[in-house]
């Protein structure tokens, strides 16, 4: 009975996110269509026909997986640190605080509700990608369980970045100074191996690293690490993202006077 | 009869330093309507914030209809329905969506809490509205609206934060009259409101917070019954006669035709009409000057302030 209950509330709040981004689909869903294309026909097209093969594919095809993963990764944390920051903005934190919803079920909906955005937006830019290129799927186990366990990492990034935030500013600083040149530089563009040895370790600090690599392998059955050690890693940062997460909920950070 | 609320030694101390609480104890009985009130920043917003989960305390001890908010945290928060004194809505959700969702977050199945959310929205005049987004209602609606959700899980206590601030007299009436209603069917309601008028008029029981101590604990006859002084303005046929006098009462003249006179609760009106009509003065009509309880509340409230100085 008290499962059916959390489990009630749980599916009212990813509802609610879905509907969320669903309405405002001109912001939420068609701007990462547009870029994805965008470096599909640029950085594919024009400059990749010049580059040639990188890891035994096209480049196009190369980047392709990376490009996928980068639209995960920005949507699934732009979803929750402007939803729930919004949430709290408006207000309408109170009626979540006031019912009897475990911090845990509030953590899960807004996290379920990042990774579905995120998920929505990697479907929409793999089936654009087959316009430029052909992907077949060398693991499927892998790249699913890549792509979710991602979303699922960078939906628990956005709700910690919400709690922090006090202004719409503190909300764009973490997407535009730490995880845009983070994924830059975390192998969707080229491989690690064509960066000089001190730059492949300091790579190998970036966990978008492991993630896009991860995700590669899965489709292209190629990567610069080890697939064990880049889902142990993944793993990892979820379970110290959301126990982190969990903490703030529970001393109320950012939400309870 | 049981308690639907019990505060015990409740204290708030803000990360600032400022103490909002100072360890105040209450009780609400099941079925009351019960006003607290206090001037701003007494701690009355403090004392729900607590209760509704909203602000941290301190320390001390919050039961609603005996679950401990502390330790038995979900039963307790399913008895409770909260209606801020701020609009905290997505203003860009539809009006129904609202509804539905605040149940759903109780646990509520979408379909009984599709049915309240109609029975709830009907009631309060926005069965009409509800595909609009909550951000084109008016400021009568949106209150009526955070009624609507709170009561869509269908607590037994009820806490109203100024519900019915900027809402002008004629909405303000129906209000009263449904949550009087809903007091009658059960639902125990705490009411906070700046119209003394409504407090006077609604609740039965009624507590004044001031300085984050709780300074009157009683019944509203009770606590009117301690007032010995009323004012009364009286309205007058003709102009008044030059040497009027009315022994036994202090009496001013407000205009030509209108005089103000105190009465003493234990002197009663009959003498004033009395001599009023010996010295040929028809009296046309007669209000009180101000709120009874208003009169009662500011006498306390400096009285605390008097006590605090001298202290």
């Amino acid at each position: 009975m008290r499962g059916q209950l959390l489990f009630t509330a749980f599916w009212t709040i990813l509802t609610k996110e879905v509907r969320r981004f669903t309405r405002i689909w001109v912001q939420t869903l068609l701007p990462p269509a547009i870029t994805m294309t965008l470096y599909f026909i640029i950085f594919g097209n024009l400059i990749g026909s010049r580059i040639g093969d990188m890891g035994g594919f096209a480049y196009m095809e190369y980047i392709a997986p990376g490009l996928i993963m980068m639209s995960v990764i920005t949507n699934s944390y732009g979803n929750v640190v402007s939803s729930f920051f919004g949430t709290k903005f408006q207000r309408n934190i109170e009626e979540l605080l006031v019912a009897p919803i475990p911090n845990w079920v509030i953590l899960a909906g807004y996290v379920a509700g990042g990774a579905a955005r995120g998920l929505a937006v990697g479907v929409i830019v793999t089936l654009l990608s087959l316009f430029f290129t052909n992907l077949s799927i060398h693991h499927f186990f892998i790249t699913l369980s890549t792509v979710i366990l991602t979303a699922i990492v960078f939906s628990l990034g956005g709700f910690i970045n919400a709690v922090y935030a006090n202004t719409f500013d503190d909300i764009s600083i973490v997407p535009t100074f730490i995880l845009t040149p983070l994924t830059y530089l975390g192998g969707v563009f080229y491989s690690i191996a064509l960066l000089p040895g001190f730059w492949q370790t300091v790579s190998q600090f970036n966990p978008i690293l492991y993630m896009v690599n991860s995700f590669r392998y899965g489709l292209l059955g190629v990567s610069d690490i080890n697939i064990g050690f880049a889902f142990m890693m993944i793993i990892g940062f979820i379970l110290v993202l959301a126990a982190f997460a969990m903490h703030l909920l529970n001393t109320g950070k950012g939400i309870r006077h | 009869m049981a308690n639907a609320l019990v505060l015990e030694d409740l204290n708030k101390t803000y990360a600032n330093g400022f103490v909002a609480l100072k360890g105040i104890s209450l009780e609400v009985k099941e079925g009351d309507f019960f006003a607290l009130l206090g001037p701003n920043g007494a701690g009355k917003s403090t004392t729900l914030g607590i209760v509704s989960s909203l602000v941290n305390k301190t320390s001390g001890r919050v039961k609603i209809f005996g679950f401990d908010l502390e330790t038995q945290t979900a039963d307790a928060k399913k008895m409770l329905g909260v209606v801020p004194q701020e609009f905290n809505f997505n203003a860009f959700e539809k009006v129904i969506d609202i509804v539905v969702t605040q149940a759903g977050f109780y646990g509520i199945p979408k379909r009984i809490a599709t049915e309240r959310a109609e029975f709830y929205l009907r009631k309060l005049g926005l069965w009409e509205k509800k595909n609009q987004s909550a951000r084109m209602l008016s400021g009568g609606m949106k209150r009526r609206l955070m009624i609507a959700r709170a009561l869509v899980h269908e607590p037994k206590l009820l806490i109203l934060d100024e519900p019915t601030a900027g809402v002008d007299i004629e909405l303000r009436r129906s209000m009263w009259e449904f949550l009087r209603e809903i007091n009658a069917q059960g639902t125990t309601i705490i009411l906070t409101t700046h119209y003394l008028e409504e407090a006077e008029s609604l609740c039965r029981n009624i507590a004044i917070i001031d300085k984050g101590n709780i300074i009157e604990n009683t019944s509203m006859r009770s606590l009117l019954l301690k007032l010995n002084t009323e004012t009364f303005i009286l309205d007058l046929k003709d102009e008044l006669p030059d040497a009027l006098a009315i022994s036994g009462y202090a009496l001013r003249q407000i205009d030509a035709r209108t005089i103000e006179v105190d009465v003493d609760k234990n002197t009663g009106l009959n003498r004033v009409f009395q001599q009023l009509a010996d010295q040929g003065v028809e009296v046309m009509s007669m209000r009180n000057k101000s709120n009874r309880l208003e009169e009662l509340f500011v006498s306390l409230v400096e009285k605390n302030l008097e006590m605090k100085e001298l202290a």
